[in-house]
């Protein structure tokens, strides 16, 4: 061992040495730093987006509403802004999209309940391996495709069975939404029971319960905050749903509860504005983000109440 | 006790009874299986009898016309190779970035919280509200116009949840061992992040960036929200070019198609020849995206069986 003191050992370290290594590790600091920064950034990116949707539809909306009032807007029977005669009554389009989202929804919540109590409590494993990616397949089909499907297939279909059936309507749209949205709810939902804990089930089985009467009675019940989130994603997916509806459903505005009739949505109206030839700025243009906004608080009052459910029924365990 | 045989019957009844509901419900759940299996044949089949006669070299190669039995899908496929592009450039560096700052270097604070919260949501809005967002800011905003860089912008803007959420999953799944290791040894966190997590999560970050693009693939609504045309018979300028710089970057400005948008408009014609032409396309369509997804799902199987850490 030398016996140099701590002073002398810095003494003998050459004067450039010691600066050009603070400086090494305060470059390195500040490129650290610099790439936080740059990581932070493409982290906002998701907010801007948010801020971005926010104001775009609150900009032009606000021009659309100086020029329609917002009494109009909820009450009038008609939607034509496009003719001479212009009508800017909301009811029309929502009443479409409701209704095909109504069909949807009938078809995918119990089809997908069923496939998710069926994967997480009673399918052998090897069903479950083959079935969840095929699912996830299902869920990954561009939705023009299942527009096709619905117009070319599923209402031809249909008008055997009733003759009368208009060759675009909201009932085979809806049929062929509700299919793909299966995916969503099942997925989400299998997830909830699967995150149920197994303790509950023995508890089920050792009081003598059957596995249906586990599945129905005990697994389902605890997993309802999860299931609800699922059947929320579903109606948010059909309600946001925009081609097979422009492709089956017919573009024509109609205030109607009946899901044999054509009719246009929301979403269904924005793609044949944008289709067409609207001057930037023209009133035609900003009912598109009039109808945008609409839809968009729809979705977050959707979202809204499906946190709401959450938080009420979420069980801890 | 006389009549203790009758309810022992009646009590075996009572469980033959519920146990037959377990065999009910295995049956009924395989039936809802098979709807989603049944549409899945009954629409594959279907688009095959319909477009596999129009699936042609010429198809790959030609125009779209107005004789449905010249047309082709060359602008389509040529415009969706080119959005495609310019979404994995935007989405992917930042989707990476944002999993990446949020995994390992975002404080706890109300900014990381928004953020988060923001993912979530934004996974949730419908995709024409990111064409009307695209079409208000990028479009005239920002004067890009209805180019290729607007769809692929606003297709990236799309699928950046998607990214995101895959790559913290992939980081997440990394034990903290790991960057305790590259600590020990001196490196900073930046040269942990590159040179130890992101080679780990490159396979699960693969798996997110393929699934998000085989969503954007198929998406029509927000292109044609931005105002892509249906008629495009003239391809983008080509980006290699013979002379000096050889490299042009034109064509991100051009108008362009892309093969949803192409599939729309021949489906939404009256004539069953061009509903044939929209089959074929379809089924084009449904081939890159199926075979986008099944790649994804077989790399996180293969990852899931691979990795032992």
């Amino acid at each position: 061992m030398t016996s140099i003191s701590h002073a002398d050992r810095i003494d003998t370290v050459p004067d450039h040495f010691v600066s050009d290594r603070l400086a090494r590790r305060g470059l390195r600091h500040v490129k650290e730093r610099i790439i936080e920064f740059i990581l932070f950034l493409a982290a906002s990116v998701s907010v801007a987006t948010t801020i971005g949707i926010v104001l775009i539809l609150l900009r032009e909306s606000f021009i659309f509403f100086q020029a329609v009032s917002l009494w109009d807007f909820l009450t009038d029977t008609q939607w034509t802004p496009l003719f001479a005669d212009a009508h800017y009554g909301i009811m029309p389009l929502l009443s479409g999209t409701l209704v095909s989202s109504a069909v949807a929804l009938l078809v995918a919540i119990p089809l997908g309940t069923i496939i998710a109590i069926y994967l997480s409590e009673f399918a052998p494993f090897s069903v479950r391996e083959v079935a969840k990616p095929f699912l996830e397949l299902l869920g990954g089909i561009p939705t023009i495709i299942y527009g096709y499907f619905a117009l070319l297939f599923v209402t031809p279909l249909l008008q055997k069975i009733y003759p009368g059936l208009p060759g675009f309507n909201l009932l085979s749209a809806g049929l062929v939404m509700g299919i793909m949205i299966i995916p969503y709810v099942s997925s989400v939902s299998e997830d909830a029971m699967r995150a149920v804990p197994m303790a509950l089930r023995e508890g089920s089985y050792a009081m003598g319960a059957t596995r249906f009467q586990t599945a129905a009675w005990v697994v389902t019940p605890a997993a309802f905050s999860g299931i609800a989130a699922a059947y929320i994603l579903g109606i948010s997916r059909a309600v946001g749903e925009t081609m097979i509806l422009a492709v089956a459903a017919g573009m024509q505005p109609n205030l109607t509860w009946n899901p044999m009739e054509p009719a246009a949505t929301i979403t269904s109206y924005i793609v044949q504005v944008a289709l067409g030839d609207l001057p930037h700025g023209s009133i035609g243009y900003q009912t598109i983000f009039a109808a945008g906004l609409t839809l968009a608080l729809l979705t977050l009052f959707f979202n809204v109440l499906g946190h709401l459910l959450r938080k009420r029924y979420r069980q801890a365990y | 006790m006389s009549d203790s045989p009758v309810r022992l019957q009646k009590i075996r009844a009572l469980i033959a009874a519920h146990k037959r509901w377990d065999i009910i419900f295995g049956v009924v759940g395989l039936l809802a299986l098979m709807v989603g299996v049944l549409t899945f044949a009954a629409l594959f089949i279907e688009m095959a009898i319909a477009g596999l006669p129009r699936l042609s070299w010429d198809f790959f190669t030609s125009f779209p016309s107005r004789k449905a039995d010249q047309a082709g899908i060359l602008s389509a496929w040529v415009g969706s190779i080119l959005v495609m592009a310019v979404t994995a450039l935007a989405a992917v560096p930042l989707g990476v970035g944002a999993g990446v700052y949020l995994e390992e270097y975002a404080p706890r604070n109300w900014m990381t919280d928004l953020i988060e919260i923001n993912v979530t949501n934004l996974a949730g809005v419908p995709s024409i509200i990111y064409g009307l967002l695209a079409l208000g800011l990028f479009v005239y905003q920002f004067g890009l116009g209805q180019s290729i860089l607007t769809a692929g912008l606003t297709l990236a803007l799309l699928i950046l949840p998607i990214v995101i959420v895959t790559t913290r999953e992939a980081i997440r799944s990394i034990p903290g061992a790991i960057r305790e290791g590259a600590y020990a040894l001196g490196a900073t966190k930046w040269q942990t992040t590159s040179d130890h997590i992101l080679p780990y999560a490159r396979g699960g970050i693969l798996t997110g960036v393929i699934i998000g693009m085989s969503r954007a693939i198929g998406e029509t609504a927000p292109v044609i929200t931005i105002g892509a045309l249906t008629f495009i018979a003239f391809l983008p300028p080509a980006p290699v070019q013979g002379e000096f710089p050889f490299l042009s970057f034109e064509w991100i400005m051009s108008p362009f198609t892309v093969m949803p948008i192409q599939m729309f408009n021949w489906t939404s014609r009256p004539e069953a020849a061009f509903q044939h032409n929209a089959a074929a396309a379809g089924l084009v369509l449904v081939v890159m995206t199926l075979s986008m997804n099944a790649l994804a799902i077989y790399l996180r199987y293969r990852l899931r069986k691979k990795i032992k850490w």
